[in-house]
């Protein structure tokens, strides 16, 4: 590691400023720098990819909330393996698909401790959807960024468990056929059910408005954890150019076509439905039905 | 091994150099019966075990139910995980923390567990693991096996590197060794592996529990923790790209396998003195192997008993230096022969080496391993008196024995102890002559 000795207690404060040198007084006013917590390095990422995006929301969120100091983040096996180069906070660095398990680890025997976790498609909807299904109905208190690129980007773009109907990858060249290779799965939408989820959303890097929407949503998963509300979980529609075989401009533009197949927004927040059931809770609510009695063979008929 | 120290399992152990405090005179330690696997875990919670992670499989079921019970009562971490993969993998997050750790599994669940035994091993994360065997391969049998010596022993999973493993013959040296390995896995940041069959999960013994919580080091590796402020961030990792980098990593790796080699050697030997044949067993056979050598003896036939307690560091040299005097030297496993292969690789030729084991969750008797040991005296030439005391080079090779009589047939074995549990004693007795 060549990271700079960073007072990370500062990392708060400079983020709501710049982390620029100060300008002098002749110069335009910088509205935008980098954030403290971003590593001043060139990445491995190809040209156009959405994880410096990603990585860049993150350090902001991380120094603004004021966590970095406590946060253990974990990485996964992809190309964002080498997350832990380029945001400066402790990083465990976890086997393909097992980091909700890791995360688990850290969580229970570090309780005061902020867990991040960093996951791509691959890694969290095929080879860990054990781990990923486990940690969230057991409700940990973790904070999971979904990057769905719908492809395996650092293998050389083969077919995802994410991957469009018809999309052409090299392990599907003739293009995902739903009969022999499934349909893209909806793993989001399928942990939002589980009532320990307390908060799971699907926002894109298709264009800035988009990104700043996607900011608050992962501000909200951060707060989910420091208030200690459940598991939170936040997909990214993110983008492959090279691994689509598109130019960078072309594969964002193609984020539209992804979001018709996963849609974008806040699948559920059980924090703030809590607090908007919150005044109706006064009124005494009807019993719940009683279940019927296993096996019993009574109609309500009979 | 001692059982001396004094239980007190409730104080905590000095730190650092310096005397020791001053502590209430032990309690008269107390005889209890106790099974394997619940004195197994019972010794990680004494030994300070912060985090317990597991997944229901027999034989060692009875770890998970007991973690679960106990961690819970002392605020302590107790996870059911959905999978091996599950409980391995939260074990590397809870360990890269510097937390004390204990994963426990049985022979299937072990093979899952493979990978992160190599990421933990690569990520130079130390933690204790215990895997109670029992038969296979595949889902095999409950029952007793020691199938997985290549599996523990040879590196679990992939890429170049060593785990320790200790190997108790009794529970209450299973609890001796628990608290030692927490010492060894955080002296030199690296898993570390109790490898015990069935047996001894299942099997109760009368034991004075010899406790011990080793100190706690402090780590200037973990993640987390107080003192994150102002320090660099850390990373656990075992990821090196650069071939470069990767490569002196491993000669790092490398290095700290040869300390380990050079001192966490562990062996016990019995009647080596003046032993002619040697039994070389661990676990469950080793005690196996103690019944028949009693029975040897009283016919006259000088065996002993050479049980190494570290599978890995293998005992090479002291097991070496009794091949140059021993006529034969006989392996029993509860295996198809595995440890077999590590005591031909110490012995070098100096001596004829025989196997004799039963798989599928069969245990040698006493009998069978008599019969094998008589078979082996039969079929070696002896040693001369030159030889044994040293005052003539020994041979290296196992002259005029042709390998393939080193392996007695286990039929005829069987058949011998059925038939007649005492062979033909007359006719042995001439041959010790």
């Amino acid at each position: 590691m060549t990271a700079p000795l960073l007072d990370r207690s500062a990392a708060a404060a400079s983020d709501a400023s710049p982390a620029v040198a100060a300008p002098a007084a002749t110069s335009p006013r910088i509205i935008a720098g980098r954030p403290a917590l971003l590593e001043d390095k060139s990445t491995h990422y190809c040209p156009g990819c959405g994880h410096g995006v990603i990585h860049r929301l993150l350090a902001e969120l991380l120094g603004e909330l004021g966590v970095a100091e406590r946060t253990i983040a974990v990485a996964p096996v992809g190309c964002s393996v080498f997350a832990y180069d380029y945001i400066d906070v402790d990083w465990v660095e976890s086997p393909h698909g097992r980091a909700p398990a890791v995360a688990t680890g850290i969580r229970r025997v570090r309780p005061e401790a902020f867990v991040l976790m960093y996951q791509g498609d691959g890694d969290l909807a095929a080879i860990g959807t054990g781990e990923i299904v486990h940690a969230a109905a057991r409700g940990e208190r973790i904070t999971a960024v979904f990057v769905n690129n719908g492809i395996y980007g650092m293998t050389g773009g083969q077919m995802a468990p994410t991957t469009l109907l018809g999309q052409k990858t090299t392990s599907s060249p003739i293009g995902r056929d739903e009969r022999l290779m499934g349909d893209p799965i909806p793993i989001t939408e399928m942990l939002a059910v589980l009532p320990t989820v307390a908060y799971a959303a699907r926002g894109t890097l298709a264009d800035a408005a988009s990104i700043g929407r996607l900011k608050a949503m992962l501000r909200r998963a951060m707060e989910i954890q420091v208030r200690d509300a459940g598991f939170a979980i936040v997909e990214v529609l993110s983008n492959c150019p090279v691994g689509w075989g598109m130019t960078a401009q072309e594969s964002i533009d193609h984020l539209t076509v992804v979001a018709e197949t996963y849609p974008v927004g806040v699948l559920v927040d059980r924090l703030k439905a809590a607090a908007a059931a919150a005044p109706a809770a006064s009124v005494p609510a009807a019993a719940p039905p009683k279940p019927s009695p296993a096996g019993s063979t009574e109609s309500p008929e009979a | 091994m001692t059982a001396t120290r004094p239980t007190d399992p409730g104080a905590e152990p000095p730190s650092g150099p310096g005397p020791a405090p001053l502590q209430a005179p032990p309690k008269a330690p107390e005889r209890i019966l106790m099974k394997g696997n619940e004195a197994i875990a019972e010794a990680a919670i004494q030994a300070g075990c912060d985090a317990y992670f597991g997944y229901p499989i027999t034989p060692q079921a009875e770890i998970l139910e007991w973690m679960a019970r106990r961690m819970p009562e002392l605020g302590r971490v107790f996870v059911q995980a959905e999978s091996e993969l599950g409980a391995i993998n939260m074990a590397l997050g809870a360990a890269a923390t510097g937390a004390r750790v204990l994963v426990s599994s049985s022979s299937p669940g072990t093979s899952l567990m493979a990978e992160g035994m190599s990421y933990m091993a690569g990520s130079e994360v130390p933690m204790v693991f215990v895997d109670i065997m029992r038969g296979g391969p595949g889902l095999g049998s409950i029952g007793p096996s020691q199938g997985d010596y290549f599996q523990m022993v040879k590196g679990h999973g992939h890429g170049d590197y060593r785990t320790p493993v200790l190997a108790p013959s009794s529970i209450a040296e299973a609890i001796d060794l628990v608290a030692d390995a927490y010492e060894i896995a955080e002296r030199y940041r690296t898993p570390v592996v109790i490898l015990a069959d069935g047996t001894l999960g299942q099997a109760m013994e009368p034991v004075v529990p010899a406790y011990r919580m080793p100190p706690r080091p402090a780590f200037d590796w973990a993640v987390g923790g107080a003192g994150a402020a102002g320090r660099r961030p850390r990373v656990v990792r075992s990821l090196h790209l650069k071939p470069e980098d990767l490569e002196a990593h491993n000669e790092h790796l490398q290095a700290k396998y040869r300390a380990i080699e050079a001192a966490e050697v562990r062996w016990t030997g019995e009647l080596l003195q003046d032993a002619e044949l040697v039994i070389v067993a661990y676990g469950t056979a080793a005690r196996v192997a103690r019944t028949a050598i009693r029975q040897a003896r009283k016919g006259g036939l000088r065996a002993g008993l050479f049980r190494p307690i570290s599978l890995w560091p293998f005992p090479s040299a002291a097991l070496a230096e009794l091949a140059t005097r021993a006529r034969g030297i006989l392996t029993v496993e509860l295996s198809a022969g595995q440890m077999v292969e590590d005591v031909r690789l110490a012995v070098e030729g100096r001596a004829p080496v025989a196997f004799h084991g039963r798989t599928g969750g069969m245990v040698p008797t006493p009998d069978e391993v008599l019969a094998a040991l008589r078979h082996l005296w039969a079929i070696t030439p002896p040693r001369s008196r030159e030889e044994v005391t040293g005052e003539r080079p020994p041979r290296r090779t196992a002259r005029s024995v042709p390998l393939e009589d080193l392996e007695p047939p286990a039929r005829q074995v069987r058949t011998a102890q059925t038939a007649a549990p005492d062979v033909d004693e007359p006719a042995l007795q001439e041959v010790w002559r």
